[in-house]
Order: C-alpha cells, then structure tokens, then sequence
C-alpha cells in the first residue's frame, strides 16, 4: 500500500526534523519526509492539517501478563492499549510465567503478537535462568530469538560474583544488560518510601540507600567489566545524579524512568491508596524533581509506562497486601507531553525521551521517521482534549490514579508498518 | 518548537484526602474512629467528656445503659488481644448492644477466603459495627473505604499505624489526674518504629496542645523524619526522663533482637529500663504509663510498675469507658 499524509506537523527527534509537509509510506517503510517524490503516485491521500505526526512510542517496559496471568491481561488486550496510546513498539520484561528463559517462550510472545493488533512486542530475555539468580541463562540463543536485551527484572541475583560474570557473558554478544537498582535486603517488605509518610501510616519503609547501595555496586562492575548496562526505573534524585556523574565519566550506562515517578510523590499514598502502590516507590518531591531535571538534562535517555495491569483484587486489600503497579500504557504519552506544559521539556526533548531515546538503549531501529525507516508512527491532535476516563480504558487493567485526569492533546490514529493499527473512534477514514 | 496549546492545559493533580473525609460525617461528626490523625481538639475534648460520664456509671453497681440496645457490634480480632478485645467487648454489653466474636485463627481467613468476602459475609448478617484488629496498616481504612454506608467501624490497631482508642483512654487518665495538657511534658519511651500506640499518642497529645511531646528511643528503634510528627528525639533516658510529668513505656518487642534493631535486651534495659532511680529525675508527681503487657526487667523494673507513680491498670479500667464513648457516639453519627 502506498499512502501519503498530506499537510502534516512531522516531527522526529532522532535528527530534530521539525516542518509542515507530506509523509510518504510505501509498503511498511517510509519513503519520504517533508516534500512528495517526483513520480509517487499514492493509492490513498490523508488531510492531515492541523495534526502533528511523529514515531510511535517505544515503551521499554511493559507487562503484557502473557503468559501465565492472563487473568490480568493478554498481549492481545494490552497491544490494543498500547496502540491506543500511541506505542508501537514495546518491550516486555523476562518475568513472565515461566519467564523469558528459553527461546521457546520468545517465540510463543512472537507468534501472540503476531494474532494481535500488530504493534511491535519484544521480550528481554532473562539474565539467570528461572530468574532464579544463580545460574546464567542462555543468553546467546535467547539473542537469537529476537531479545534485544538480558535482564533479570527485579528479582535479585545472588551476589555481586553473579552479576559481574553475567555482564561480562552479556557483553560477549553486545548484550544490554538491564538491570533494576534495588538492594533487596534493603529493600524488605518495604511498599513506600522510607520518609514522612512511611512514619505517619506506618508501612515500612523503603530507604533511598536501597537504590543508591544497589546503583553503587553496579557502577563499581560496569567500570570493571566495560559492559553496557541500563538501569531500568530509577527513583531517587541521588540516583539520578550518580547516572549522570557516570556517564560524564564515560562509563557505558543509560537510565529510565516510570512517567508517574515525575509526577507522583510519597504525598499521594495519601490515605493508602493502592493505586500509588509501586516499586520502586513513589518517592519525595525532592526526588521527583530531581529526576525531572535528569530527564530535561538527558541523563535519563527514556521515559517508559512501566506498565503493570492487575485484575481488581490484586488491588483491594491492605495497602502492603496489594500488589504494586500501575496500567499505564496510555498514559505514557499524554504525561510525558504534560512535561512540555510544565516548561520542563521541549517539544522535541519530550518525544525524544519516547521514541528514538529508548530504541537506542537497546539499539532497536524503531523511533524514527527517516526514509527508509519503518512506518510506526503518531497522527496527534493537538487541539483535542483528553479526559483519561475509565469507560474508554482499553488496558485489562483499570489500576490507575489517572483516572479523570484531563490532558491536552489526543493520539488520532496509531500507524504501524504502514497500516494503521487503531483510530480514535468515530474517525472511520483510517 | 512550539508548546502545546494553552487552552488546553492538562487538570493538575489534586491532593490526597485528608484523614478526616473517610472518618467524619458532613457535619464533623465522628463516623469511623480509625485514626488520631486530623481529628481536632473540640473533638477529642468531646470523646473525653462523653468518657467521663461513662467512667462514673461504670463505678456504680448498675453499669448498664440501653443505648445501643438492638444493635450488633462484631469484634473482628486478625491479631491477639486480650485486654483490648475484652474491653471493647465489655464496652458493648454496657451500652446493651450484642457482641459478636470473630477469632481469626478458627475462623475462614485461613481457608483463602479474602479479607473482603469476611467482611461481606458478615455484613449480610446486618450487623452495625465492626471493631478491627489487623497485623497490617491501612486495614480499618480498607474495611471502612468498603463497608456498606451504614456500617461503623472502629481501629483496635492496624499494624504500625494507629490505635486510637488506645491512645484516647491515654489522654482520659493523663487528664483525670493532670487536668490541663498545655503545661505537660510527656516522654514516649521505647521502639516508636513499630508502635501503632506510640504514632497514635503522639497524634492525641500534639492535639490537646500538650506543652512538650518527647521520644526516646536508639535510633534504630525510631522511623523516618519522626520529628515531623511533632516530637523532641532523645537518645539518652536520662535527659528524655528530665522534669517530665508523665511517661508512657513502651513494650519491646523479643524478635528485635533477631532483626538486628538491638543487641539484646540486657543492654536495652542499661540504657532505656525505666527505674525507680531513673524515675526520680521526673517530675515528683510523675505518671507512669505502659499499654501492657509490660516486659518487667526489659523495659520497666517491677518496682516502678507496680510502684505508686504507676496508673497501668487505671487505664486498664478506663478503656472500657473510652470504648463506650466511642461507640455512642459513631452511633449516634449514623442515626442523626
């Protein structure tokens, strides 16, 4: 199919292209930018005045449940949120059920995706076997299977030995080693951040040592090992700047962050709502502040959902007995924009830290708009309004506190591989 | 590049509830009682008057009124408990309600089934109250947020972060035997980290405007930024103990030794055991309070204990008068 989008906003902040013209697609790539070729004679032309275009989103961290909770949700349901809110690309972590150990599970995530919707579905695969923490897993056929990526998700592994041999095994097939910074003795049974608000409701407590402790160590072994590492879901404005110091000192290392973690605080636990439940934890506004700064100074390169749809009784309990996480795939995208309201960002710097920010952590080809480039991309409306709503949700998972939160801005249609793969409903052109 | 449009400002995030919203009425009544936190000084002053006219029906020899003749209270108990579960029982039959029993270890919550098919269940049976007791914070909140409109329900203690009525017959005796808080200095003694009685005292006193709220306690027995809480932290029970006119022992607690808070309980006693000697630093008319069952030799010497400074089972005795004041009056709050 050759299409043209005619009169469009396109912007791509892989190369800071930012101008009013024509998108080319032939087949699923992009065939040109900016101006229409000579001779290219699309079988269909889009109006696309007044709307911006841009990559569609690469999220580097989405729970899809599948397999094994698909009680929760399905890569089928959650793709379909996904490209409602304008992600083409996600990445899953490897603590599936059973995790992401064998080349075997890959390929049944693959062919899941392949039945759904159509938007892009990679797996991490898991750094230990059963990602129990001890034994390495095959990393290299787990490679070939189409992991961009080893992790060990947030289970811990059993000491620094452990992770040191499997950054330097990673980094023998140019592996991303993605790896979460959580000391889990410090951590505990902690559910908050050891702060104020632990005290007064008298949960435990999880300190800032625990990231930053665990940050340490990990520093300390990219240093020896010269393997590059990402830390997924910094939490703690000490964190943040440990990354940047790192990565001024030219060590191989990259961060993330949950979009709430920018906008949440320890204060909205509130009276425990389960909602803000989270690890790592909703921290201070000293912290949320700090890694606000780090994503505007790009030392967090990517802002991800960390995605995590519950089943409503997972959520209803005592709020230590409920499970933590957020279902944020379509919130990704209007929160991030919401850092350009609030002067943080740029325009450009916001989609950056959404498309080719997060594809080049793991050097996937995905977040960009040049020719030749796959054709995933936005059509954006950025005159509408958004009312994050829950009869309109369309992940499995209604655990959110974004419920009713109002954004400027609304995602028109998802393209992905040069068809669109969802239309805000009632635009029946697509 | 340019921004997005103004007109379209995205709803900034609200604030979280105050405490207040889930456990007050419209009108400020007192719906739940399921924390200290946020309650104002009329209020208290309320719940200890409405107390004090119980305390002198409970000394009479008919100790029995009929206000909640026909409504059924359920002592809802996830967690051990002898003296509050008896009082808050006790407290029931004196305003003539039916008291129920629910003792967790026999009953379906080991079985699976979850926290809020129990509740339910027994909310099908129409009952009127529910007295909690939980080994995780937040539970009363939880069960309140989820029971029906009609349902009361009161905090006997959630995990570490409150036990108000606990809290409430504190302040009933402190204000029997003191009168006025705005001149007291009060020391909290022991591990505040894990103390639901400690978070929900220092709520009470900070309320009723007392003249000096004091901690003492190692630093790894106390939480996180515990001076917001509105506390003086001392480290030496010396200094803590210095002209006080009331302190409150804490109970310690045998697994802190395993969870590296302390060495062990030889050394506790060294240096935070209230002792007679210790005491004689205090105010002369010093109380001594402990919310039992006291651990004699580790945090309190017998002597002290049982010694004439001591009103431990005073509050033993005002609990159930406290108790009754607050189901009258969350009663009443539905009624009206």
């Amino acid at each position: 199919m050759s299409v043209v989008i005619e009169n469009v906003r396109i912007l791509d902040p892989a190369d800071g292209f930012d101008a009013v013209g024509d998108l080319c697609v032939q087949g699923e790539e992009i065939l040109a930018r900016g101006s229409t070729p000579e001779g290219f004679e699309p079988r269909r032309r889009i109006d696309g005045s007044g709307l911006w275009l841009f990559p569609g989103l690469v999220d580097l961290a989405a729970r899809t449940r599948e397999p094994g909770e698909e009680h929760k949700a399905t890569i089928a349901s959650e793709a379909r949120a996904a490209a409602r809110g304008g992600v083409t690309t996600l990445v899953m972590p490897p603590d599936t059920h059973p995790p992401v150990d064998s080349p075997a599970v890959i390929e049944l995530i693959t062919r899941r995706a392949r039945e759904a919707c159509g938007v892009r579905v990679y797996a991490l695969g898991a750094l230990t076997h059963g990602l129990e923490g001890q034994q390495l897993a095959e990393m290299a056929a787990l490679m070939r299977a189409g992991a961009p990526g080893v992790s060990n998700g947030q289970r811990p592994l059993a000491s620094l030995l452990i992770l040191r041999r499997a950054l330097e095994y990673a980094s023998t097939f140019d592996l991303t080693t993605v790896l979460s910074a959580q000391d889990p003795a410090l951590t505990g049974s902690g559910c908050v951040h050891e702060g104020p608000v632990s005290t007064r409701l008298g949960l435990s407590g999880i300190p800032e040592a625990a990231e930053t402790a665990a940050l340490g160590a990990i520093l300390a072994l990219v240093e020896q090992t010269g393997a590059r590492v990402h830390v997924a879901r910094l939490s703690t404005r000490r964190g943040a700047e440990m990354i940047a110091k790192a990565r001024s000192d030219g060590l191989p290392i990259s961060a993330d962050v949950a979009a709430h973690q920018l906008f949440l605080t320890e204060v909205d636990v509130a009276e425990f709502n389960p909602d803000c439940h989270v690890i790592p934890p909703l921290r201070s506004q000293r912290d949320r502040d700090g890694l606000r700064a780090a994503v505007a100074d790009g030392s967090i390169a990517a802002i991800c959902s960390d995605h995590q749809p519950h089943e409503a009784d997972s959520k209803l309990g005592p709020f230590a007995d409920t499970l933590p996480g957020i279902a944020a795939l379509e919130t990704l995208l209007p929160l991030t924009l919401r850092l350009v309201e609030d002067g943080l960002l740029s325009l450009e710097q916001a989609l950056s830290r959404i498309t080719n920010g997060p594809a080049e952590v793991l050097g996937l080809e995905h977040g960009r708009l040049a020719p030749g480039s796959r054709a995933d991309f936005v059509l954006f409306d950025p005159g509408a309004l958004h009312d994050i709503r829950r009869e309109h949700w369309l992940s499995a998972g209604h655990n959110t506190p974004f419920f009713d939160w109002t954004f400027g801005g609304e995602v028109r249609e998802t393209w992905v591989a040069g068809r669109p793969t969802w239309s805000r409903p009632g635009e029946d052109d697509a | 590049m340019t921004e997005l449009p103004a007109a379209h400002t995205s709803r900034l995030p609200q604030p979280g509830p105050l405490p207040n919203r889930l456990q007050l009425t419209d009108e400020g009544q007192l719906r739940h009682m399921l924390t200290i936190e946020g309650l104002n000084r009329t209020l208290l002053t309320e719940i200890l008057d409405t107390a004090e006219s119980f305390a002198n029906m409970n000394e009479k020899a008919v100790k029995k009124v009929p206000l909640l003749r026909g409504k059924t209270i359920v002592n809802l108990f996830f967690e051990a408990s002898t003296r509050t579960r008896t009082t808050f029982e006790l407290a029931a039959k004196r305003l003539s309600a039916d008291v129920l029993n629910i003792n967790v270890s026999t009953s379906s919550a080991v079985k699976g089934e979850s926290l809020l098919d129990t509740l339910r269940n027994l909310e099908a049976m129409n009952v009127d109250m529910f007295v909690v007791r939980h080994e995780e914070s937040g539970t009363a909140h939880f069960i309140a947020r989820h029971a029906a409109p009609g349902i009361s329900v009161l905090n006997a203690g959630d995990g570490r972060h409150a036990h108000p009525t606990q809290a409430l017959l504190d302040m009933f005796t402190i204000r029997r035997h003191k009168g006025d808080f705005t001149k007291l200095k009060v020391a909290i003694v022991g591990d505040i980290l894990h103390s639901r009685v400690a978070r929900s005292q220092i709520h009470a006193l900070n309320i009723l405007q007392t003249g000096e709220v004091r901690v003492v306690a190692p630093r790894s027995l106390l939480p996180a930024d515990v001076e917001q809480l509105g506390v003086h932290v001392h480290h030496d029970l010396d200094s803590g103990l210095q002209d006080v006119d009331v302190v409150i022992m804490l109970r310690l607690q045998r697994e802190r030794m395993e969870h590296a808070h302390l060495p062990s309980e030889h050394e506790y006693f060294q240096r935070f055991g209230l002792t007679a000697r210790r005491l004689q630093l205090a105010s002369p008319t010093c109380l001594v309070m402990h919310p039992g069952p006291a651990n004699r030799g580790v945090e309190i010497e017998s002597a002290v204990a049982d010694g004439p400074h001591s009103v431990i089972l005073e509050q033993v005795t005002y609990g159930i008068s406290v108790r009754m004041a607050v189901m009258s009056m969350v009663m009443g709050a539905h009624q009206s």
